[in-house]
């Protein structure tokens, strides 16, 4: 039998009580009832007999429908609960009762009754669930405005005493040399000192583009966690070894001619 | 005694004076019409959920951020604010770049001069240009590892694949950006390093030359070359990143925030 909240049995049996009291204390011109019928009901209406005889009815019959026909109603509707609660007098009462009143309506044209319950759980999936969150502001706003405030802070500091480049006006017939790209290109300019132009200059790096555009499509692994993506870290880590070594290698142990130099013995040849 | 007195009555009636000028001006149809209903320089702010709330719902802030995120999603630990320092680099570039704009003519007989005037005779102009340069480096820097951190956190796992592709479209236009203002100044550092900048994408498979020539607005740098990089620095290549960080932004609300945690 379905489950019945407790709270909903706990307003079931309130309402009743509620309409008993009333009709016991409204039906005084209302024919008495024999008191012997039910006494259950009558103790907790505390009227004394005052209820109206269509009430008493229809409870016995319920009570009755519950003690005696709770098999036949598994058997048949399986999700049908009745509101009422079969109490230790129905069984009495079944035993004495023979024929059931009609229970199309009650006195006052109540047709309504609790049928079935259904729980939330089997007919939504609920797929969000409740994370822990914070206030945008304050908890994020003010991060972000002190990091960009430190970042401003500190780019003025350092603008302050250390000077952009400003070389000689350009020159078409006078080579620098080394002649150096911008340092974030300067690990492609390394590559260029190794292998043919058109795969270091053109190939390995749109390769190396395309590739890490299509990371998320490559690894299929859905976790996130780092114990569980040993291969992808590695892959990564190799990789941004591989830029950072040539850029570096690019940057200061390359001199005139792009020739090899250590920058302790032969000095920087790097301009940002 | 008496004039201190008076003299306190004297600063009460001016601070109820001001009070009430403060209401008039909040009760204004001018004000109410620029601040929002619950926008807290309507009603002021006390602490409370709801008027953390109305802080972003009612302010311009709520196209950037929802009004609440995840409780992880804000420690410094996670993200170590890079993609934010990359996206206000980029602001403060823009505004240090409108500035040194003011004073720059990108023709061959005028740029180096410029930059020239710019650090001598321009109030400020040195420090600004020195910020524009530094925070560039640091712009490139900070995309770069924010890319690194995304990896990591695999933080590009779906529903954010997409996102990724347009951070690896974001992180080519930042280099792009940088290395089309390395040439502006127009010295022998600017000349050289795009000549083995764009020496290196001449080398394109069958259309190395046409890429160079587009590239370079001819078959060698020259003034049509810095007048092409200056549109393309100050002006094109903004506009399409612009669009792409909103989409970028965008995406990373609709995906459910940041990513994580591990």
């Amino acid at each position: 039998m379905t489950e019945i909240p407790e709270h909903l049995l706990k307003r079931a049996q309130e309402a009743k009580a509620k309409a008993a009291a009333k009709a016991g204390g409204a039906g005084g011109d209302a024919a008495p009832a024999p008191a012997a019928a039910a006494p259950a009901d009558a103790g907790e209406a505390g009227g004394g007999g005052k209820i109206p005889a269509a009430l008493l009815a229809r409870s016995k019959a319920a009570r009755e429908k519950a003690a005696g026909g709770a098999p036949e109603g598994e058997g048949g509707g399986g999700g049908v609960a009745t509101a009422e609660r079969p109490s230790a007098g129905a069984t009495v009462a079944a035993a004495t009762a023979t024929q059931a009143p009609p229970l199309a309506t009650g006195p006052e044209g109540h047709t309504q009754r609790l049928l079935t319950v259904v729980k939330a759980g089997s007919i939504q999936d609920v797929k969000a669930r409740p994370t822990d969150k914070v206030h945008t502001w304050p908890h994020l706003l003010v991060g972000e405005f002190v990091a960009s405030l430190a970042v401003t802070a500190f780019l003025l500091v350092f603008s302050a005493f250390v000077n952009a480049p400003l070389l000689t006006l350009a020159n078409f017939n006078l080579t620098p040399n080394p002649s150096k790209a911008p340092w974030y290109f300067l690990g492609l300019q390394e590559l260029l000192a190794l292998f043919h132009p058109m795969v270091a200059g053109v190939t390995i790096p749109g390769i190396g583009m395309f590739a890490l555009m299509l990371a998320p499509y490559t690894d299929r692994n859905p976790s996130n966690r780092p114990e569980d993506r040993k291969f992808a870290i590695c892959l990564f880590t190799v990789f941004l070894m591989f830029w950072a070594v040539l850029t570096l290698m690019g940057s200061f142990f390359r001199g005139p001619g792009f020739n090899f130099v250590f920058p302790w013995t032969d000095g920087l040849f790097f301009e940002l | 005694m008496a004039r201190a007195l008076e003299r306190k009555s004297r600063s009460e009636a001016l601070a109820e004076r001001l009070s009430k000028l403060g209401e008039t001006i909040q009760g204004s149809q001018a004000w109410n019409s620029i601040f929002r209903p619950g926008s807290i320089f309507r009603k002021g702010y006390t602490d409370s959920p709801r008027n953390r709330s109305y802080v972003i719902m009612n302010s311009v802030l709520y196209h950037l951020h929802p009004v609440k995120v995840k409780r992880h999603a804000v420690k410094v630990s996670y993200t170590l604010c890079l993609g934010g320092l990359s996206f206000f680099l980029f602001i403060l570039l823009t505004v240090t770049g409108i500035f040194l704009m003011f004073f720059y003519r990108p023709t061959a007989a005028q740029a180096w001069d410029d930059i020239y005037n710019l650090q001598t005779a321009v109030t400020f102009g040195l420090l600004v240009r020195n910020m524009h340069r530094w925070a560039a480096h640091l712009m490139v820097l900070a995309v770069f590892l924010h890319m690194a951190r995304i990896f990591y956190h695999g933080a590009y796992k779906p529903p954010r694949e997409f996102n990724w592709v347009i951070g690896v479209i974001l992180l080519t236009l930042t280099l792009l950006l940088s290395f089309t203002g390395y040439l502006l100044p127009w010295d022998q550092l600017a000349l050289w390093a795009v000549t083995v900048g764009t020496n290196m994408m001449g080398y394109t498979p069958v259309f190395g030359s046409q890429v160079r020539f587009v590239l370079l607005g001819g078959v060698e740098i020259g003034t049509d070359t810095l007048l092409r990089w200056y549109v393309l620095h100050v002006l094109m290549l903004p506009f399409v990143t612009v669009i792409f960080m909103a989409v970028h932004f965008w995406r990373v609300r609709k995906d459910g925030g940041i990513s994580g945690p591990l």
